[in-house]
């Protein structure tokens, strides 16, 4: 076990408290759906949710506690998932 | 030769196993934005025709299932082994009941004749065509990850109840909870991009 093998506890109340706001979330993006934003209707939803994924992240998953080895390399594989859906919309963008 | 029990690794393993989860349903989302941008109307169109109802109630029984997943691990460091078999065993209700709530959605669906390779799909406008091939292929590979993860927490159940993961060794129900955990993070994003395209 190393300096940061130590599991970090979590107490009951802050996983509700997460829990809490994550429903709150999801009523909101529930209730902004029915709002006509035009051009921004998929980045407020898609903003939602990864506000939601990352507490998830943060918090249940325990990424906030973890050492550096395990946040740089999530920090990594999601700048690799960013190039390849940006290196697939330029393509698809200027196809025509 | 002794044995060693390394946390970390065990950790980081699961970890890596977890970004290859990622980018495998990134690249089907890739799939989704780039149909979408194509097809906008329909995919609007196709939305609607999902159950709002049934997409909200499946978001708030994963999500509270991830909440006493993660409370059964705070539960078995402080010892406290009868309340983390409960709370396990509640997790193991919510991913029940969510696959009950596909099983009927997807039911209503095929009684409608919107089911891949369907006449109504086929001979229809493609862009619909392509928003309910998404949809099957996206939430069928995400209901295959929610009945692996409960056999993951099944299998947690029985070994906090033998004794065989306890407070000082907990990497099983750990890495069995990350993986839960993963399968809400899919349902975040599938859940908006698909019940609630306006």
């Amino acid at each position: 076990m190393g300096e940061h093998g130590t599991h970090h506890i979590l107490s009951y109340g802050k996983l509700a408290a997460v829990l809490g706001c994550l429903l709150m979330l999801t009523v909101v993006t529930i209730g902004v759906s029915y709002v006509d934003l035009g051009f921004f209707n998929v980045p407020v939803a898609i903003g939602i949710a990864s506000t939601k994924a990352t507490l998830v992240l943060l918090f249940f998953m325990h990424l906030k506690y973890e050492g550096p080895l395990i946040v740089w390399s999530f920090i990594s594989a999601v700048i690799f998932l960013a190039i390849m859906i940006t290196f697939t919309f330029w393509d698809v963008a200027f196809r025509y | 030769m002794s044995t060693r029990y390394d946390t970390t690794g065990i950790k980081v393993g699961m970890w890596i196993f977890l970004y290859s989860e990622i980018i495998l349903f990134g690249g089907l989302f890739v799939l989704y934005a780039v149909y979408f941008y194509r097809y906008p109307e329909f995919f609007v169109e196709g939305g609607k025709e999902l159950n709002r109802f049934f997409g909200s109630a499946n978001t708030i029984v994963l999500l509270i299932s991830s909440f006493t997943v993660a409370s059964s691990i705070t539960a078995l460091q402080l010892g406290r082994k009868k309340l983390t078999i409960g709370l396990l065993s509640f997790s193991l209700i919510c991913g029940f009941i969510f696959l009950v709530n596909k099983y009927f959605e997807w039911g209503a669906k095929f009684h409608h004749g919107i089911y891949p390779n369907s006449e109504k799909l086929v001979e229809g406008e493609p862009g619909i065509n392509i928003f309910f091939g998404l949809y099957y292929v996206i939430t069928g590979l995400h209901g295959l990850h929610v009945i692996i993860g409960m056999v993951l927490l099944a299998i947690s159940l029985v070994m906090v109840a033998k004794d065989i993961i306890t407070p000082q060794r907990i990497a099983m129900l750990d890495n069995s909870g990350l993986y839960w955990h993963l399968v809400d993070l899919i349902w975040i994003f599938v859940f908006p991009l698909f019940y609630l395209v306006l």
